[in-house]
């Protein structure tokens, strides 16, 4: 009697009617829309909009010098300020020729796999929050982003736009009291770590929602050039740091971490996992780190030769790239911004067809995006 | 998907979130006790040392913003410029410390204080004496090894937790 009754609302359609989510809306992280075509509540069409953070930092770059640009960058991925420094850095550094002090390389990786610790501690608060966790984790993981917030501030004097990395190397050296402060850190982040696993990693709520939810599949992930977490989680074994190793990554030792089918649930592994994996690195570089300059000589205004570089990094969102022109002359001809957010993001739709607007929000928020990325 | 390991997760989670039920809480109240910030802190205000400044205008070159405007006099004297007006538009100002980075002469600090938010827009153009050192304008360390050295140590969660214990 109830099968059949239940089989008779299934063939009923509904006529489908058009919901925006956003764009103020805490589930969307930031000014974005989500113009979803609904019928009932299954989503039949997603179509992301966005813009509303645009300040066109493509175009300001050309008028300003390229030291001028390094703050700039800090505003594409507002959380992982390090990172964009460093690519845009290598960038320039690749289209002028100019060499980095060894201390200045390993300091480099030792911040950009901190910065990676931190970007993935409030994405994977984020979407703990998000499946409704509500806000238990995401506290906790931000107090240990507090530590690592605390260390970038001590050596760059602010706690989120930190503008610390130069054309060839660092504009100061680290302070004394960096080192020991670092070492305790990494002390005590694998007990938190693996402490903040237990907390939820087999939470029957977090499994029945996370897995299994929006799978993106390999060929997919590949064809829309998905890039970091997202695409490893799809089990394609590809992390820049390995594949085409900038700065000084070929010298660690350090996995893969990859998912099996690409849900919800295997991202949010991916970057617990890959968390182990900074710390790794963090741990080798510190034993290395050797003494010396952090700056080599490089003129208060570049002035590159005419040409063109491109320079990625693997970011925590994926792969970020700075396709850098310049006509010899103070300011980058044209500065086109690689944003592993904006590219990731193209896979929600595939993702999130056919599944409930509750599940649309996990989709959503697995795949880690940063507004100030996406609109630049 | 069906709940057949009875709950042992989230009992799992349960416990690691009763055992920080008795921890000492991490945040302080705010208004009332302070923490240090850290020693190269780029607070937002420009400071200014008048006698050192040469007037080269290195700084408002170098700033990314434009926030600085400086008029000089025409003519040198003892290898100095006059500087007639010397101007810094706080609300364009992005603290990113270049114009420190940049200034040949050591004679522009940046702040270590904050909350410096001002009721009325003009208020935010500070110029001439407004930039000069004061005991509520106390300089950074930022760029400055020395001063960084004098001033007091950033309090890091890492050390606070550790010590509780």
């Amino acid at each position: 009697m109830r099968d059949t009754r239940y089989a008779r609302i299934m063939v009923l359609k509904t006529e489908p009617f058009i919901l925006n989510i956003g764009p103020v809306h805490p589930s969307t992280h930031g000014v974005f829309r989500m113009r979803t075509t609904l019928d009932g509540e299954v989503v039949v069409d997603v179509e992301p909009v966005f813009g509303y953070l645009h300040r066109g930092i493509e175009k300001l770059a050309e008028e300003r010098t390229y030291t001028g640009v390094i703050p700039l960058t800090d505003r594409l991925d507002y959380v992982a300020s390090m990172s964009n420094n460093l690519a845009y850095c290598l960038a320039v550094e690749k289209l002028a020729g100019i060499s980095v002090p060894e201390r200045a390389e390993y300091l480099r990786v030792i911040l950009a796999e901190l910065q990676r610790i931190a970007s993935h501690l409030i994405a994977v608060g984020a979407f703990l929050n998000d499946c409704g966790a509500f806000f238990t984790p995401f506290l906790y993981m931000f107090r240990e982003r507090e530590k690592i917030v605390d260390l970038f501030e001590m050596v760059s004097g602010q706690r989120l736009l930190y503008n610390y990395m130069r054309i060839g190397g660092f504009n100061q050296d680290v302070p004394d009291e960096f080192l020991p402060a670092l070492d305790k850190l990494l002390a005590q982040m694998p007990r938190f770590i693996e402490e903040y696993e237990r907390l939820l990693k087999e939470n029957e709520i977090l499994l029945a929602r996370a897995k299994g939810v929006g799978i993106l599949p390999k060929e997919v992930a590949i064809n829309i050039s998905a890039s970091g977490p997202v695409l490893r989680a799809s089990g394609v074994k590809w992390d820049i740091r390995k594949k085409d190793p900038y700065s000084i990554y070929d010298r660690f030792d350090f996995d893969i971490p990859t998912g099996e089918v690409g849900d919800c649930y295997d991202r949010y592994r991916v970057r617990v996992e890959e968390m182990r994996q900074s710390l790794r690195i963090i741990n080798q570089a510190r034993r290395q780190l050797p003494a010396g300059e952090v700056k080599s000589e490089v003129p208060h205004l570049v002035r590159p030769p005419a040409g063109e570089a491109y320079a990625h990094i693997e970011a925590p969102k994926g792969e970020l790239g700075f396709h850098l022109v310049s006509d010899n002359s103070i300011a980058p001809y044209r500065c086109h911004i690689r944003a592993p957010s904006l590219l990731n993001l193209t896979a929600l739709r595939d993702m999130a067809i056919g599944w409930k607007v509750a599940d649309l929000i996990i989709i959503f928020g697995s795949i880690d995006i940063v507004m100030g990325e996406i609109d630049r | 998907m069906k709940f057949e390991r009875y709950g042992i997760g989230i009992a799992k989670g349960l416990r690691v979130t009763i055992r920080h039920l008795f921890r000492h809480p991490v945040t302080v109240q705010y208004p009332e006790q302070r923490l240090n910030i850290s020693r190269r802190t780029r607070g937002n205000e420009l400071i200014w040392d008048k006698v050192k400044c040469t007037g080269c205008a290195t700084c408002a070159k170098s700033c990314p913003q434009g926030a600085i405007q400086i008029v000089t006099s025409t003519s040198m004297e003892e290898n100095k410029y006059e500087v007639e007006q010397i101007e810094v538009d706080t609300g364009y100002c992005i603290s990113c410390g270049l114009c420190v980075e940049a200034c040949p002469f050591e004679a522009l600090y940046m702040g270590y204080a904050y909350e410096r938010a001002k009721y009325r827009r003009g208020e935010v153009v500070q110029a001439n004496e407004q930039l000069l050192p004061s005991p509520q304008r106390q300089r950074s360390g930022y760029m400055y090894p020395k001063i960084a050295d004098e001033l007091p140590r950033q309090t890091l969660l890492i050390e606070r937790i550790t010590e509780e214990k």
